[in-house]
């Protein structure tokens, strides 16, 4: 099993959502997060003094995944979240080792 | 009595007593989030403490006849035996609206040492300053010595908004700058507060300026266009500079810049006319942006510019007073432009001058004795936690 985590414009995860629902994810947890890449920040002015904005708004999306699936939906995740400009954000895929479904004691494969 | 005064009066107070939760909205927007709950607070409870003063021994220390322009007497304590104005309207009428200007004089201060006073320290600052220092100053002003001499105020440049903008910068000056002020950012949390603090000042200050003219009458008509001129021309002017300088028309600055005109314009409001508003509005804009610099230069924290819009504000007016003074709107002197020499012009300098050096003074040594004491400042942790947990033991947003 594998987790998949994509941080992405805020706008796109309708389309991200979209996309992965399409092809059959059944559950995927979002977060709102703040971070900084290769995009920079902005520059905001209160008063005349001027505020470096270095953390930009992005969202952070998380699926756990079956090992066979885990290069669709990230190829899913990556044509949907696409804008071509800068700040598009990552995908990166780790190993898990344990899932458990709470409501059942379901473990592996089963819980997904 | 005159009925028409008295409803006009007594209206204006509830309008002057809406300026101080507008206040703390304007300053709370500007806080960072952990920080709102106090400086709500510290407004708000300024209408605790101070109208209570006020009722026990303020008014007699203002308005009580002491038979000489320095201080009033205690013929008044606890609001006894006031008795009514020429018989034009009730004397609790007047009590009711002079209260209102002496709880929102010190809540103006709270702008400048945002984020740091301990509430406990802050309740013994300004209840100690309400008696010693907008007490005489008030005396002086709208009932004493600065009066007599022939300077004019009409609802309080000097008495409110020079005093409170000097008593900013000493308290400041005692306590000491932000922790991290200069290194991180500390910019507003909820401008839509500030905006909405801005309509209730402006909203208010109508009644500020024009109930000044304790009657229902045509200054009293003059007065609420002035007032309105002057804080739309402020925003204009402030605006202006701020586009040229910065490259942006900011929503802090059109609300900053409105302030800064009904600043300036509350020492005029019933004695000038004609394009005079428009002069004085825009020249508070422009002025007192530009005076965002001076605390900058000279490495005071005054957090949320109290200095830049009140004081510079309020001396903008008091001394433009000097110059577009017109008898012809109001019987009392003409300004230079309108032929009446340097004479006033001269006389509201020295009451700029008097009131911020009293001010200043007293400010510093009350500071400075509740600093030896009891302390003045939160601690670090504190802090940084922020004062609506560390003082108040509350959150003002929960997810």
């Amino acid at each position: 099993m594998k987790i998949i985590t994509a941080v992405i414009k805020p706008f796109k995860l309708d389309d991200v959502k979209t996309a992965l629902k399409a092809i059959g994810v059944a559950g995927i947890t979002v977060s709102e997060v703040r971070g900084f890449g290769r995009q920079g920040g902005h520059t905001e002015t209160y008063r005349g003094a001027e505020y470096q904005i270095d953390f930009v708004p992005k969202v952070e999306v998380q699926i756990v995944a079956d090992d066979a699936s885990t290069d669709q939906i990230v190829d899913t995740i990556a044509s949907s979240a696409a804008t071509g400009k800068i700040g598009d954000g990552k995908i990166w895929v780790a190993d898990v080792d344990r899932v458990v479904r709470i409501r059942t004691g379901e473990e592996g494969a089963d819980a997904l | 009595m005159d009925t028409g005064n008295t409803a006009w009066v007594l209206t204006s107070a509830a309008l002057v007593l809406f300026m101080t939760p507008g206040l703390a909205f304007f300053y709370g927007g500007m806080v960072r989030s952990k920080h709102v709950l106090g400086m709500l607070m510290q407004n708000i409870f300024a209408m605790g403490l101070v109208s209570t003063l006020w009722a026990v021994v303020g008014f007699s220390l203002v308005f009580g006849d002491g038979g000489n322009g320095w201080i009033g007497n205690f013929d008044h304590l606890f609001l006894w035996d006031v008795t009514d104005l020429d018989g034009d309207i009730p004397g609790m009428a007047f009590v009711a609206f002079q209260m209102m200007f002496a709880v929102i004089t010190p809540a103006l201060i709270t702008g400048a040492t945002a984020d740091r006073l301990k509430f406990s320290s802050y309740a013994i600052l300004i209840g100690l300053w309400s008696i010693l220092v907008y007490v005489p100053v008030a005396k002086w002003v709208f009932n004493g010595w600065i009066l007599d001499m022939g300077a004019l105020d009409f609802a309080g440049g000097t008495a409110i908004h020079i005093n409170a903008g000097v008593a900013a910068l000493a308290v400041v000056i005692v306590v000491g700058n932000r922790r991290g002020h200069g290194k991180e950012p500390m910019p507003p949390h909820n401008l839509p507060q500030t905006v909405l603090g801005t309509g209730i000042l402006w909203f208010g200050w109508i009644g500020f300026n024009a109930g000044s003219a304790l009657a229902a009458n045509g200054i009293a008509a003059q007065a609420v266009v002035n007032t309105h001129l002057a804080a739309a021309t402020g925003m204009l002017g402030w605006l202006l500079v701020e586009k040229v300088k910065s490259g942006h028309a900011t929503t802090l600055g059109a609300a900053s810049g409105a302030v800064a005109g009904l600043v300036a314009i509350t020492p005029c409001a019933g004695f000038v006319g004609g394009a005079s508003p428009l002069i004085i509005g825009t020249a508070a804009g422009v002025l007192c942006y530009l005076a965002l610099a001076i605390k900058e230069k000279m490495n005071w924290d005054d957090s949320l510019d109290v200095i830049a819009v009140h004081l510079v504000g309020g001396v903008v007016g008091t001394l433009l007073l000097g110059l577009f003074a017109d008898t012809t709107v109001n019987d009392a002197f003409d300004g230079l432009f309108y032929g009446g020499g340097l004479e006033l012009l001269k006389d509201q300098f020295v009451a700029a001058v008097v009131v911020g050096a009293f001010s200043f003074a007293v400010t510093f040594a009350i500071a400075k004795s509740i600093q030896t004491t009891v302390g003045l400042r939160i601690d670090e942790d504190a802090e940084y936690q922020g004062l609506d947990q560390s003082q108040h033991a509350e959150s003002a947003y929960t997810a």
